[in-house]
């Protein structure tokens, strides 16, 4: 009989910690999956599609698109940029500069969509102003982009900053005393060394984007088939009873996830090491 | 360390970090509190203390911690097992942890409701036991247990991947078996990781509002949390309201993440 090494557990002990932990992420995350896709196609294909096809769901899947285009890029330039500063220089006010990054986590959603609407709404700053020249904001496309955006402004940053921190600065500082620009260093050095994490980043980014709930809801209004995201069509179906369609949508989002999920370990194989920070 | 900085991009870098920071999250946020502060103590008072915020905050900030506290648990369960053992099908387990951060929460929203209502899935079963799953404060809590344990798997996780068998081995040449050496040698090491995890699912949980929604079943002073109830303010045009409910969430939630902040930091100075 093989000695057990004192640095793991008997057997029983082994498996049944084992047993536990997939019965728990099985009933947690597997089962909600699951259920997903069969609720979407409890009533055939038909109804999956015609719910997918409908002009509501086009328009909603439209906006989706167009406010994640937006929004994504511009968290990228930011992100890109805020690492850099944080992981390349050291100066006063560096640990609150930090923090700020990470401050949309700690604000709900729903206060995100809250601010804008203090902002620039009816009773709103710039509410007036913005009458007078048949401007709007909330209840239309910018509003949904600024709230989106907040949410969404520290992935690219997060995924960035501990990834950059660890590869320290010495190969930057090597080709500017080889004469490189910015730019020339930017491209050539930095680019090629956090690739994969920044496309974890986007991904993630965009993931959000396209799901965020909460703080869209706040300014989108809900009018049909001008402002409402595919997860707010997914809850005006829903409140409508129509839950077929209601989990097609979903489903389609889920999908969205699990493409997100794949190309991640995809990412994650590739660098040969994980990428675990916080979300 | 030289004054002149070496790579270029200070300003630049400075520059669109500092506009974006402003533009996007502080000025905004300014305006919610300028907005706040335009109504004056005694309404703020009144706000504040109204039964219907009091329910509100005492079902998000105790659900929110309750889920936090069990996500720990569970999230410590989970690590470990993917740190430590082989087992069939555990890449895609792994792989799947991150689901609740990339599933939009609307999505979870109408799932968990559709699995823990009384008919369904695992509600039926739940509904046996006399509980009720879906549209109960224990619906709040499994939503936001759902949304939190993986920020506690993936705090603990490199943590645990960091430890050398050297301490283990150590504990055990001086007689101590598995169990005391989890107890005594392992888990005071994870304990900074599980706060930080503890404290990322708490503090996303008191925010949280899309998976809440459809499972809580939204009845006032029952299974309403804040975040609802700023949306019914502003749903009614009372904007002050909703500024002063808001307000008064976020600094509760910043004075608490920084409580959490100072106990860790202790923490770390204890083990170092």
């Amino acid at each position: 009989m093989a000695l057990r090494p004192v640095t793991t557990e008997s057997a029983p002990v082994r498996w049944l910690l084992i047993g536990l932990a997939v019965a728990i992420l099985t009933l947690f995350l597997l089962l909600p999956l699951a259920a997903v896709f069969i609720e979407a196609f409890r009533r055939g294909w038909e109804v999956f599609t015609a719910a997918l096809t409908e002009d509501a769901a086009f328009s909603a899947i439209k906006l989706t698109l167009i406010a994640a285009a937006i929004s994504v890029p511009l968290n990228t330039i930011f992100g890109v940029a805020a690492a850099w500063l944080i992981t390349k220089f050291r100066f006063k006010g560096r640990a609150l500069l930090l923090s700020l990054i990470d401050l949309p986590f700690a604000v709900s959603p729903v206060i995100a969509g809250l601010v804008f609407v203090l902002m620039f709404g009816a009773k709103g700053w710039f509410g007036p102003w913005l009458m007078e020249h048949d401007i709007r904001i909330i209840f239309a496309l910018p509003g949904i982009i600024l709230a989106t955006v907040f949410v969404t402004s520290p992935f690219v940053a997060r995924e960035l900053i501990p990834l950059m921190e660890s590869q320290g600065i010495d190969q930057e500082e090597a080709a500017v005393t080889l004469g490189a620009s910015g730019l020339q260093i930017f491209r050539r050095v930095t680019i090629p060394n956090i690739k994969w994490g920044l496309l974890y980043g986007v991904l993630l980014c965009n993931a959000r984007a396209m799901g965020e709930f909460g703080a869209v809801s706040v300014v989108s209004g809900h009018i049909r088939g001008k402002t409402n995201t595919l997860p707010l069509h997914v809850e005006v179906l829903y409140n409508e009873y129509q839950f077929s369609a209601a989990f097609a949508c979903a489903a389609l989002l889920a999908l969205l996830a699990l493409v997100t999920l794949g190309l991640k370990t995809a990412v994650e194989h590739f660098t040969g090491h994980g990428s675990k920070g916080r979300h | 360390m030289p004054k002149q900085r070496v790579i270029p991009g200070f300003g630049l870098s400075m520059g669109i970090t500092i506009f974006w920071l402003s533009g996007i999250i502080l000025i905004p946020l300014a305006a919610l509190f300028l907005k706040a502060a335009g109504l004056g103590p005694g309404e703020w008072w009144n706000i504040l203390t109204s039964p219907r915020v009091l329910a509100a905050a005492k079902l998000t900030f105790g659900a929110s911690a309750a889920a936090a506290g069990v996500s720990m648990v569970l999230g410590l369960l989970v690590a470990w097992v993917l740190v430590r053992y082989e087992f069939p099908g555990k890449k895609v387990l792994d792989a799947m942890v991150d689901l609740p951060f990339a599933l939009p929460t609307a999505v979870a929203g109408i799932t968990l409701t559709q699995i823990y209502a009384p008919t369904g899935w695992l509600g039926q079963y739940l509904a046996k036991w006399g509980i009720q799953g879906a549209y109960s404060p224990t619906g709040v809590f499994i939503a936001l247990t759902f949304i939190g344990f993986p920020f506690v798997v993936r705090t603990v996780q490199p943590v645990m991947e960091d430890l050398g068998p050297e301490l283990e081995e150590a504990s055990a040449s001086l007689g101590a078996n598995r169990w005391t050496t989890f107890r005594r040698v392992i888990f005071p090491l994870l304990v900074p990781a599980l706060i930080t995890g503890f404290t990322l699912a708490f503090a996303r949980a008191i925010g949280e509002y899309g998976s809440v929604i459809f499972i809580s079943g939204n009845l006032p002073m029952k299974t309403e949390i804040l975040p609802l109830l700023i949306v019914a303010q502003l749903e009614q045009f009372k904007y002050e309201a909703a500024a002063v409910i808001a307000a008064g969430m976020l600094l509760v939630s910043f004075a608490l993440l920084f409580l959490i902040n100072l106990l860790q930091r202790r923490l770390n100075w204890q083990t170092r």
